[in-house]
């Protein structure tokens, strides 16, 4: 059976600049996904998605494949307990592209295995994240879908 | 008109026809087809199937990737997202407290009698 891939689209009235910082600042992160990303990312490296709460709790980790500031991010994704396994990581590409006074983020999320917990949480998940991004930026204001 | 509203507009107007979100149905449980898959005994012309996508994907309800020669189509539920968190979930707020409420309640009541179980029967106290 062929893996999983999902792609999630956005259109988001602001700039490129500020789809890449918001995806990146650890500060601008905890505000809209209650999380923060964390890497020099820089290809080969390592990431880490971690809790933005005091328990700093890893969730998600993996290594960063193509970093193209402003435009494209290539990531594994790992759950934590595959963490030294990376034929088990599934793979996301983050691309931003401005279109007219607007900018379109695509989010592509593939290599998951089908009906697996990953893909479970990834399709509850990204959704939730893209729109309360849009909102934070074009309204100051994020989405609290995590209640 | 703001353009916030023209996106949703778009949204609510790719969804009301039925034929539409039987595509969107179709895509949801198999992401990523042909147009020439989702024709499949939809009983539709081809080019109507096609019109439909148009709208779906001006809506950002589908995106389209180029895949080779194949043109595949995927689900994009982040409209449907926004929709949910604008007209639904203001809607569910009561009850959603009532449920925190709820859950804090019993966390509280497990901490104070150790593994006593809360008994099934106080539960209707805690709801509206």
């Amino acid at each position: 059976m062929a893996n999983e891939k999902f792609v999630y689209v956005t259109y988001i009235a602001t700039s490129p600049e500020k789809v890449w910082n918001a995806l990146l600042d650890g500060e601008l992160t905890r505000q809209y996904w209650k999380h923060e990303n964390l890497s020099d990312w820089n290809p080969g490296s390592k990431w880490e998605h971690v809790a933005g709460n005091g328990q700093r709790t890893v969730k998600v980790v993996g290594t960063v494949l193509e970093c193209e500031p402003n435009k494209r991010l290539v990531l594994t994704w790992g759950e934590v307990a595959d963490a030294a396994n990376p034929a088990k990581h599934s793979r996301v590409a983050i691309e931003i592209e401005p279109v007219g006074d607007m900018v379109r983020l695509t989010v592509t999320h593939d290599d998951l295995v089908p009906l697996s917990d990953v893909q479970r949480k990834i399709e509850n998940g990204w959704p939730r994240v893209l729109s309360s991004l849009k909102s934070f930026l074009e309204t100051g204001r994020p989405l609290d879908t995590w209640a | 008109m703001r353009r916030g509203a023209k996106e949703i507009d778009r949204v609510f107007k790719a969804l009301a026809d039925p034929s539409r979100r039987e595509l969107l149905d179709r895509l949801h449980t198999k992401n990523g087809q042909t147009l020439s898959e989702l024709c499949t005994g939809l009983g539709m012309a081809r080019q109507s199937v096609t019109q439909h996508l148009q709208l779906l994907e001006a809506a950002n309800l589908i995106s389209v990737q180029r895949q080779g020669r194949e043109k595949l189509h995927y689900f994009n539920p982040v409209p449907i997202h926004q929709i949910y968190a604008r007209w639904i979930r203001k809607f569910e707020e009561q009850r959603l407290e009532a449920l925190h409420n709820f859950k804090a309640k019993l966390e509280k009541e497990g901490m104070e009698y150790g593994k006593r179980k809360v008994r099934l029967r106080n539960v209707h106290r805690h709801l509206p």
